[in-house]
């Protein structure tokens, strides 16, 4: 099995910088997702490691191989592409067993294991059609199957589910899911869906202009964030700045919020409350009720403070007893709530 | 509204078969003279194929627009896949220098290509038809191929080299397969330049070594008779049937 790690990784087209000395390690089996803006320089580490992309500097390691000078076809990579990338001339089996017979693997262990690719995708006697008489989801299995079936060192998944519905999307993710666990395969995947990163991944990186800000399992970094990019990336945050003081930080309406050390925090919607009457905390905020809106089984207030929108979620039950939009309206939270910020973004 | 679309395009339909419809008509009357009513006979067909010139001519117009066809689809689907595939100085020059010898009159490429072989001194024959058919139907194949390689998923390529396929394997499996609509359409129209290619033929070709449009012209020049209807006939049936072969591959007017 692999560990895959890149090293000092820098590629530059013309000025910009796509990636900027970026190190990181994807672990053993592990399902790692890459997640960032557009342009933070995502699909080009995705890329470098599968080989499309040289990179000017750094080093990319599958297992105790360096590979930066290797051509694609000698990486034994894996690789799901948006757009499937299926064969059109070749039918659903032709597509899974190209890999293999590139490989010069003999006919009848060549058809086993197309076999038993199709039938971990849950397309067993789909292989004599054609692509293009498969829906988007079949077509992402077998761009799956097509992937593993050479039993990669790593299986690098290119946006994998961009192309497909959002009903479909959540399926196929359980789906990926329980197909990587049961192959245990190293799998590297970019997305800029972050319900999809955190939904599908033991780990992340989230890359922002060529660097890599932030690196953990998907739970540690939503619940310390540590800075406003990723606190606003990763979910949603309200974030709040002030001056830090003695006694701890100072908001631009006087609020003291004790215990805080540095110049800004991030508070999850769902983590505020609120009251009318003030709250017996010093957590608290005094801001005004803009506008509430009604999502099915949560709701959102929109909330007024010194002219910066704040947003709170709740169970829909917990948000009946509402003053009129316009009237001044508390928010108060556990101090563990406040999520410490080096910088306000 | 509709009606008037129709009658149009009738009328369109009218010009452009109407003389056509009408020779391979008399090609099958008895009249030397195209004389009226109609009588059916196939005089002219027996004459025709018993006539060895003819079919010196035709076997030689086939067999050289076979040979043209498939030089010319070799070099053209190389030089579009070339262009398709790699990005070099001077490309775009290159590919716009394609596009002005289907322009240019064919008496004038005509006689440039007689000026031309004699003074690297081929001189006339079929060598010479051969080489110049070739140079008038390539673009036709570059234009093709170019076309039908547009729509090409470059992921495809990327995908067959991350599976451990090499260039040639990449070529051969995936990219070749699926120009080869636009490969086929390719061949059939350089097949059907040359076929009907006369201008190019009458300057190039030694006398006595014509191709089929010569002779007929050669025939007409000596007086009219319905046999010219006849091969005429067999040209167009054969011309258009590969057109609508090359159509269907290409896919032009619109996909299926």
């Amino acid at each position: 099995m692999t560990e895959v790690r890149v090293e000092g990784l820098t590629k530059a087209y013309g000025p910009a910088k796509a990636l900027d000395e970026v190190t990181l390690t994807f672990p053993d089996g592990g399902f790692f997702g890459l997640l960032g803006p557009s342009g933070s320089g995502k699909t080009t580490l995705l890329r470098a490691i599968a080989g499309f992309v040289t990179p000017d500097t750094g080093r990319i390691w599958l297992g105790d191989q360096a590979v930066e000078r290797v051509p694609v076809e000698d990486r034994e990579i894996g690789m799901v592409f948006q757009s499937y990338a299926l064969f059109p001339n070749m039918t659903v089996a032709e597509n899974v067993a190209f890999g293999l017979e590139v490989r010069r693997i003999p006919g009848p262990d060549r058809t086993r294991r197309v076999v038993e690719a199709l039938d971990l995708v849950q397309l067993g006697g789909y292989g004599g059609r054609k692509p293009s008489e498969l829906s988007g989801g079949q077509r992402q299995r077998v761009a799956m199957a097509r992937a593993i079936v050479t039993r990669p060192r790593v299986l690098l998944l290119d946006e994998p589910l961009s192309a497909l519905d959002r009903a479909l999307r959540v399926d196929m993710q359980i789906e990926l899911k329980r197909i990587q666990r049961e192959v245990g395969i190293t799998t590297i995947f970019v997305t800029h869906d972050q319900e999809e990163a955190l939904t599908l991944s033991d780990r992340i990186g989230i890359l922002r202009d060529g660097r890599l800000v932030r690196e953990g399992t998907p739970r540690a970094v939503y619940d310390d964030p540590q800075d406003a990019f990723t606190a606003r990336f990763l979910g949603e945050a309200n974030v709040l700045t002030g001056l830090p003081e003695a006694g701890g930080l100072r908001l631009a309406d006087g609020t003291l919020l004790p215990g805080v050390t540095t110049p800004a925090i991030a508070l999850r919607p769902e983590a505020l409350a609120f009251a009318v009457p003030p709250p017996d905390t010093p957590h608290r905020l005094q801001a005004r009720l803009a506008q509430r809106i009604f999502s099915g089984a949560t709701g959102t207030l929109v909330l007024d403070w010194q002219g910066q929108r704040l947003k709170l979620t709740a169970s829909e039950r917990d948000l009946l007893d509402l003053p009129a939009e316009g009237s001044p309206l508390w928010l108060h939270w556990p101090a563990a709530a406040a999520l410490a910020l080096r910088d306000a973004g | 509204m509709i009606v008037v679309a129709r009658a149009y395009l009738g009328l369109i339909l009218v010009f452009l078969y109407a003389p056509i419809i009408v020779m391979g008509v008399m090609s099958l009357n008895a009249s030397e003279f195209y004389a009226l009513p109609f009588d059916f006979s196939t005089e002219w067909y027996e004459r025709l194929f018993a006539n060895e010139e003819v079919l010196a001519a035709s076997w030689r117009s086939v067999w050289i627009a076979l040979v043209v066809a498939t030089v010319a689809t070799t070099l053209g689907t190389m030089a579009s896949l070339a262009l398709w595939r790699h990005d070099f100085p001077g490309k775009r020059i290159l590919q716009a220098l394609l596009f002005p010898p289907i322009a240019v009159p064919w008496l004038i490429i005509g006689t440039a290509m007689l000026v031309f072989f004699f003074g690297i001194g081929l001189g006339r024959g079929t060598p010479a038809v051969v080489l110049g058919h070739v140079a008038l139907a390539l673009p036709y194949v570059i234009i093709t191929v170019t076309a039908r390689m547009q729509s090409f998923d470059r992921a495809l390529d990327e995908a067959a080299r991350s599976l451990g396929a090499r260039s040639w394997t990449v070529a051969r499996k995936v990219i070749l397969p699926y120009a080869s609509p636009g490969i086929i359409a390719g061949w059939l129209f350089a097949f059907a330049v040359s076929f009907d290619q006369f201008v190019v033929s009458y300057f190039l070709a030694e006398p006595g070594d014509s191709t089929l449009p010569v002779l007929i012209y050669t025939a007409i020049r000596k007086g009219f008779t319905p046999e010219i209807n006849a091969i005429a006939t067999i040209i167009i049936a054969v011309s258009m049937t590969l057109m609508i072969v090359a159509a269907r591959f290409a896919r032009f007017g619109g996909t299926r």
